[in-house]
């Protein structure tokens, strides 16, 4: 953003680093108890970053036996890789597979070594994560070498378009037609369910409900149809894909491996609409955050979501709110900016006055806060009504919010949103109202000065006072101090301050697969990507 | 013309303009053209005016077809099937609850059987819901169970023992040789032997293989099929266990 930027809605810098400090405030406990604990899912995540992949006959991958059989006998306090490391050094098996494939019948013994035996098994785990790692590095510049190659996307906003068959095999053609009509970024929709299944399905998949499933083969196949179209187009057209779920660390990495670009990432989505624990979504996101990270992969959190369950204008500062969290949390993990596609969305009820006006307060405000995140703006789903023709007029609006505040990311509308999964000509007329709009007024940004204290400022300038007020409100909850959880920010999210629901510490899916770190830890992937080494 | 017959109206009484697009899978060409008129003719449309054709690709192509269709719609001939119970808007259903059965109204959720697949439930139940409608936990006056998948059929009734269900909603996606209708079945016997009668909680099956109308040979109160929403249940829950109860409160009068 130019400089002219921070003048725009003559925010003041005080509650702008007052804002970003309470965030802080916020999230700082809630990193230290996602630091404490482990899941199944980080441990599974670090056997596959060791190249443990595939599945039994019944589909049940084998990281999910091998975390199972290890923790049964030893726990999982300790990180599986030690005892693991040292079923392999004493020659349980001869390999990370067949290891895993003997321990599924119960014809491996694991046992918690120590002294010498203990720090060669971490040794020897560290080696063989590290090639993972390695592989994550690879990606990242093989990534940036493809971008530099066939050049990237023409303009901003990346212009988004999801696909969504079920079958990856239905998905390739449509995905590629997508790029063709001008789609800078594919976002393949997962089978709805899938964020419950503690496990990842493996190989390519044909049968999903309103999307296909996310495995590691599909990953494959979809990113080299992709590099496929770019190099016919002359410009490099990302992936996305949803690292959320009780699954989220294992497919952040295979995300890594399979160089995929963007993957929506929110640190609460998963708690507040997927009623998964929320110690277990801290713990899974920091250690997928931190993979993103290295990886190369931009995040897009979530924040549209409250705006469906909650009023568009009562509600904005929480989305706010959530974004000055998402940031913390992301740059923690060791994001940077380039990769915070922060989300927000154009929700208003259009009969609303003044709604666009509002939505452009709201949007300018998300853009100023965060000027240098390429921010995801979303579009109407909630007003979208049926009434197809109205909902194409709307679709333009948000467009034009779009380019008028300099949104990095635009995910297309629909206008039959709400009434089929897009058609091939849904998706034609929506890339020619997009297009539309930015030839016609892609340049606004450089004439849209909102006057001094008028209506655009003052909303914004409300929303960001909300916005602190709240945080303030989370930092000095002090209802669950000594309790197990003290933690302000999740007494706020058991309080049901986010999205109307209640979500407290000590319920919700995947609890049982949380568990409190050992003194004798030990988790090479999460040394490897904080100490940013490669061996 | 009589008045049970009319005709879509255009600009001018019984012109019978109708307007619809179309794609074709073929590339914009003057036999692309053709076909878009060949289909608006067998689609009753007499004259068709082709107004729009684009092409999207090199494959397909977009079409928008104005005409005068040929048709009559008999009124006499319309015949609807009502629903039995009144939509109501979340306020509503809220109301209802609190105004009618003065505590909150217990829902129980869970596919059953080998089936994994909780879209169905979800889609329900989940606040995130479904068709832009928020699921039954956003409704502030109903508690919500949701067991997830895989659960044993006395497990389920165990749980809704334990929370005083008014109502027991099974969900079931996946299903191979009719273990849906088994699944349904055995899941309606347990909690009729289970509980004394006219204190069983409402049973709801839902799902995209159950045939409308199979809710007597399943043992069921109410079978909901593809396509339905959370507005719907909550609806329909509201009306055979709120506003017009014919039989007593299945957890008892006292309650």
């Amino acid at each position: 953003m130019s400089p002219r930027s921070h003048a725009l809605l003559d925010l003041d810098p005080a509650v702008v680093r007052r804002a970003r400090s309470l965030a802080r405030k916020a999230g700082k406990p809630v990193v230290d108890l996602a630091t404490a604990h482990t899941t199944v899912s980080v441990e599974r995540a670090t056997l596959r970053l060791a190249g443990l992949t595939g599945a039994d006959h019944d589909g049940t991958p084998w990281v999910n036996h091998l975390v199972d059989a290890v923790r049964a006998e030893v726990g999982l306090e300790h990180g599986v890789t030690t005892p693991v490391w040292d079923a392999l050094r004493r020659d349980a098996a001869p390999d990370l597979l067949t290891l895993a494939q003997k321990a599924s019948s119960g014809g491996v013994t694991f046992r918690l070594p120590d002294g010498k035996d203990a720090t060669a098994a971490r040794k020897a785990a560290r080696k063989d994560v590290a090639a993972g790692v390695r592989t994550l590095d690879r990606q990242h510049a093989a990534r940036d070498r493809f971008v530099r190659k066939v050049g990237d996307a023409p303009r901003t906003p990346w212009i988004y378009l999801i696909v969504a068959t079920g079958d990856i095999h239905e998905d390739i053609p449509q995905a590629r037609a997508a790029a063709h009509a001008g789609a800078d970024v594919i976002a393949v929709i997962r089978s709805t369910g899938q964020s419950l299944l503690d496990f990842v399905p493996e190989g390519a998949t044909r049968e999903g409900y309103a999307g296909t499933y996310a495995t590691q083969e599909n990953f494959r196949l979809m990113r080299a149809a992709l590099d496929e179209t770019s190099r016919e187009l002359g410009r490099y057209v990302r992936l996305t894909n949803y690292a959320s779920g009780l699954c989220m660390p294992e497919i952040a990495v295979l995300a890594g491996l399979e160089r995929l670009d963007m993957m929506l990432n929110d640190s609460m989505y998963g708690i507040l609409f997927r009623d998964i624990n929320p110690i277990r979504t801290f713990v899974d996101q920091r250690f997928s955050r931190q993979v993103h990270a290295r990886a190369g992969i931009i995040i897009n959190t979530g924040e549209d979501n409250y705006l469906t369950t909650a009023d568009a204008v009562e509600a904005a500062h929480t989305v706010t709110v959530s974004q000055l969290l998402n940031e913390y949390f992301a740059k923690e993990a060791g994001l940077e900016d380039w990769q915070l596609g922060l989300g927000h969305a154009f929700e208003i009820d259009p009969e609303v006055p003044q709604s666009f006006r509002l939505e452009l307060a709201h949007a300018l405000l998300a853009r100023q806060l965060f000027p240098k995140a390429p921010l995801k703006w979303m579009p109407p789903t909630k007003h979208m009504t049926g009434d197809v023709f109205r909902g194409y007029l709307l679709d333009g609006f948000f467009n034009l919010v779009g380019a008028m505040t300099g949104q990095g990311i635009l995910l297309v509308g629909m206008m039959t949103e709400a009434v089929v999964t897009p058609w091939i000509s849904d998706r034609d007329l929506a890339l020619q109202n997009v297009r539309y709009v930015m030839d016609a007024a892609g340049g606004l940004t450089e004439d849209f000065h909102p006057p001094r204290d008028g209506f655009v400022q003052t909303r914004a300038r409300e929303v960001l006072d909300e916005a602190v007020g709240l945080l303030e409100g989370i930092v000095s909850d002090t209802s669950a101090k000594g309790s197990t959880y003290p933690q302000p920010l999740l007494a706020a999210i058991a309080d049901g301050t986010f999205g109307a629901m209640k979500r407290p510490p000590t319920a919700g899916k995947g609890l049982d697969g949380v568990a409190v770190k050992a003194d004798d830890y030990d988790n090479p992937a999460i040394t490897l990507l904080e100490e940013g080494s490669t061996r | 013309m009589s008045a049970d017959l009319v005709r879509p109206y255009g600009d001018t009484t019984g012109d019978g303009m109708v307007q619809t697009s179309f794609t074709l899978p073929l590339p914009h060409d003057k036999r692309a053209e053709g076909a878009a008129l060949q289909l608006a003719a067998k689609m009753g449309m007499s004259p068709a005016l082709l107004v729009h054709a684009k092409p999207m690709g090199p494959d397909f192509t977009f079409f928008v077809v104005y005409g005068s269709v040929t048709h009559l719609v008999d009124l006499r001939e319309v015949h609807v099937v009502e629903r039995e119970y009144p939509l109501l808007s979340s306020a509503d259903v809220n109301q209802a609850i609190r105004s009618h059965l003065q505590r909150k109204l217990v829902v129980v959720g869970a596919c059953i059987g080998t089936d994994a697949h909780t879209v169905g439930i979800d889609a329900i139940l989940n606040i995130k819901g479904f068709a832009g409608e928020k699921g039954l936990e956003y409704y502030r006056e109903m508690t919500v169970v949701n067991l997830g998948a895989q659960v044993l059929v006395p497990d389920l009734v165990e749980a809704a023992r334990e929370v005083q269900a008014d109502a027991v909603l099974v969900s079931q996606v996946v299903t191979q040789r009719d273990a849906h209708i088994h699944n349904t079945t055995t899941m309606s016997a347990a909690f009729r032997e289970a509980f004394p009668t006219g204190q069983v909680p409402l049973l709801v099956a839902g799902g995209p293989r159950f045939e409308e109308g199979s809710a007597a040979t399943l043992g069921v109160d109410r079978v909901f099929g593809r396509g339905t929403t959370p507005g719907e249940v909550a609806s329909y829950l509201v009306h055979e266990l709120v506003t017009s109860r014919t039989r007593p409160d299945p957890r008892g009068a006292q309650r």
